[in-house]
């Protein structure tokens, strides 16, 4: 079958199941965007390429198939730019499409060329720039497989205007060969065996599980594991709803805003059992006083990992279900008394408090948005104190409904991916918890929210701040707050231009009223939280230091 | 330390950007990198020569292999292998000096190329400690230029170090 290329883009994404798209055309997609007016794909025109580019981030997260997104050349492609390196640092399969110059205009500083496969190399798993149409089908199925097997992440392809244009036969490619691309999908058995050794010989043994067990689907096999041997489990920020918040072995999250109890598990256990995570620096803080008394199992997919930050005793590279599943099958029951005793005690001694003194306080809004939910939400954050509120005090007991830009730390994803989870989701209740700053980096997606009735909630948590900074000036640079206090406009009035419903909550007494009524609500809402000014972030690791030394 | 990898890559479009690109954002320290054609044309051999502790090259060889364009990287640091190494040099040379670096030139087994009214072009192969020597011995008559082509390798004997499916190491 002769197609243009255009048309066999369209086609092989309609036969890899493709429903779904976000994205935004211009001169060089025009034949794109004319191939998929005859298709059945949805597009969702975001307001802003960033915007489509988290929307499929989101989407992606929130449903665990790839996210698709358009953009046309040189500004178009540079602004998905933030978008594809905030899904590569936190390994979210997205596959992005961008128009470019036809080729004979390549290299010559062309109207709206911008040389994007060269600009987002250290952002993506890969890149193509296709310069033949009889290479697209194959390309973009190499992309998909490229992107949500392995490690995932973002593969971003380059398709001048011309290929686009031009004719090609369309066959399926049924086969993928990629000779430099063969993850490794099972551990060795004599790490295996070693692993089971030290697991069976530990009297402290501790599991610490990332976005890894997420994007493997290994939540079932983790708990199986941690129950089988009565360890106690941390998560990192990305590894949150791996493993079920409101079980009695979770100690919370670890790291620079983890609990009490993590973090002192971490520095206390002889054996730290790795699961999916990269021992981000946010996590471990100072790596030479990181674990000081545990032998290491890392498990992780990606060999590039192990030994990366710290030094492992046994490394088990492959996929985190075949891994726990060999574990599981070989390691022996047990039930560690004294150090359960110990981290249980901690967990009593050491919950997650605030002052509930004064104002309406940050913390409460997320604790009675976790119960009038249920806890059965997908929380979207932004990035700031908000995003570790929500972390801290919304317990997940589920995968994929803690969505958040952990890796890259990006303000402004969580309306655009709170818009793409909702997408991928549409059944479930979809709350992007935002803060005052950060909300304005996207705020034009509220249009796309409106567009398309997509009803998300969002709940800005409003103090008036780049709160996260401020936290940091107030701590560390004697209240010195250089270009933090913010001037915002009226968010309620904000969401009435796009024509959506805006509320305003002030005071503690109507805050469980009006969420439910904000969260009953059929459409998207816009609830402007006035939280507490100056309420900080606790505990805190201070940048840099031990995690056992905590602030808060 | 100094190690010598032996790489093998797809023959695509940018692939050298990758592995350059790779280097410098990691911050690791290339003391040469030289590349060209296998006996299939659809790859591409680098040799690359970094410098590091153990734990750096268990990185910089595990960043090469997560790039899909790399199908194999081998540290033949520790193994048997042949390795040389092109340099042409021009040297200052008059009537007084031609005779002294004409026996040099033998000496090292390296040929004369080119001849100027005052500079001899001189071109010369073999591993890296001949090379420098050969630099050296030079250096007193006044090098004007010099060009190298950094290391190429491969193995010693019968052993190979091509594709054979995965990027793992024999
Ligand atoms: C795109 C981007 N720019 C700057 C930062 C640095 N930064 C981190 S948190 C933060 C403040 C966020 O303010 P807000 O959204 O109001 O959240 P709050 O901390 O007040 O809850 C800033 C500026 C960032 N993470 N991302
Ligand atoms: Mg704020």
């Amino acid at each position: 079958m002769e197609l243009t290329g255009a048309q066999i883009l369209i086609k092989v994404l309609e036969d890899l199941g493709v429903d779904t798209v976000f994205g935004y055309p211009g001169g060089a997609v025009l034949p794109i965007y004319d191939a998929l007016y005859d298709s059945k794909i949805t597009h969702y025109l975001t307001r802003h390429e960033q915007g489509a580019a988290h929307a499929a981030d989101g989407y992606a997260r929130a449903s665990g198939k790839v996210g698709v997104c358009f953009a046309t050349s040189g500004p178009g492609a540079t602004n998905l730019v933030t978008g594809l390196a905030t899904a590569y640092m936190d390994s979210v399969p997205v596959v992005a499409i961008t128009g470019q110059v036809a080729t004979s205009l390549l290299g010559r500083d062309s109207f709206q060329e911008a040389d994007i496969t060269g600009i987002t190399m250290p952002i993506t798993k890969h890149n193509y720039l296709v310069k033949d149409p009889g290479d697209l089908a194959r390309t973009v199925v190499e992309a998909f497989y490229i992107a949500r097997t392995g490690r995932p992440g973002p593969v971003l392809i380059d398709i001048p205007k011309d290929v686009s244009a031009a004719r090609a036969r369309y066959e399926f490619p049924e086969k993928v060969e990629l000779p430099g691309y063969k993850p490794v999908l099972t551990p060795g058995e004599e790490e295996v065996n070693k692993a089971i050794a030290l697991i069976n010989s530990s009297e402290r043994p501790l599991i610490f599980t990332g976005g890894g067990t997420v994007n493997a689907g290994a939540e079932q096999l983790l708990l199986a594991f941690a129950e089988k041997i009565n360890a106690p489990v941390v998560a990192s920020l990305m590894g949150l709803g791996g493993f079920p918040g409101e079980h009695p072995l979770f100690l919370g999250m670890l790291g620079m805003h983890g609990t009490k109890p993590a973090n002192y598990a971490v520095s206390e256990c002889d054996l730290l059992i790795a699961v999916g995570v990269r021992f981000d620096d946010r996590v471990t803080g100072d790596v030479n006083s990181f674990a000081p008394k545990a032998k290491i199992i890392h498990i992780d997919i990606d060999p590039a990992e192990i030994n990366k930050n710290v030094r492992v005793e046994v490394p088990l590279v492959g996929d985190v279900k075949n891994s726990l599943e060999l574990l599981i099958k070989g390691v022996k029951e047990k039930k560690p008394e004294k150090w359960l005793q110990y981290v249980f005690g901690l967990k009593e001694k050491y919950p997650l408090t605030y002052n509930q003194e004064c104002g309406l306080k940050p913390q409460k809004v997320i604790e009675t948005l976790y119960k009038i939910t249920g806890g059965e939400a997908i929380i979207v954050t932004d990035v700031g104190q908000h995003q570790m509120w929500a972390a801290q005090f919304y317990k997940f007991n589920k995968p994929r409904r803690f969505i958040s830009s952990g890796g890259l730390g990006t303000m402004g994803f969580g309306l655009p991916a709170g818009i793409g989870a909702q997408v991928a989701r549409p059944e479930q209740q979809v709350i992007v918890v935002s803060g005052d700053g950060s909300i304005q980096m996207n705020s034009q997606e509220l249009m796309t929210a409106a567009a398309y009735n997509i009803p998300v909630k969002v709940i800005i948590l409003n103090n008036g701040y780049l709160g996260m900074v401020r936290q940091w000036q107030e701590l560390f640079h004697q209240r010195r707050y250089s270009q933090t206090k913010l001037k915002n406009p009226d968010f309620v009035k904000l969401a009435d231009a796009y024509g959506i419903r805006g509320m305003r909550i002030k005071k503690e007494e109507n805050l469980e009223e009006k969420l439910l009524e904000a969260i009953n609500y059929t459409g998207p809402v816009v609830v402007d939280v006035w939280v507490d000014r100056e309420e900080n972030v606790f505990p805190m690791v201070p940048p840099g230091g031990a995690i056992h030394k905590m602030i808060g | 330390m100094r190690h010598t990898l032996s790489v093998l890559v797809e023959n695509n479009p940018g692939v050298l950007a990758r592995v350059a690109g790779l280097f410098s954002r990691r911050g690791y320290n290339i003391d040469s990198l030289a590349v060209g054609r296998t006996e299939n044309p659809d790859i591409s051999r680098m040799t690359i020569v970094v410098e590091g502790d153990d734990r750096v090259l268990e990185q910089v060889v595990k960043q090469l292999r997560k790039l899909v364009d790399v199908i194999k990287v081998q540290d033949i640091t520790s193994e048997q292998y042949v390795s040389r190494e092109l340099l042409l040099l021009k040297v200052h040379a008059d009537s007084n000096t031609r005779g002294e670096i004409m026996q040099i030139v033998e000496i090292f087994r390296a040929r004369i190329v080119d001849i100027g009214p005052k500079t001899l072009t001189i071109e010369a192969t073999g591993d890296e400690d001949k090379i420098e020597a050969i630099e050296n011995a030079l250096r007193p008559f006044g090098i004007k230029e010099l060009v190298r082509t950094g290391k190429i390798a491969l193995l010693r004997g019968s052993r190979t170090s091509n594709i054979n499916g995965v990027k793992e190491e024999e």
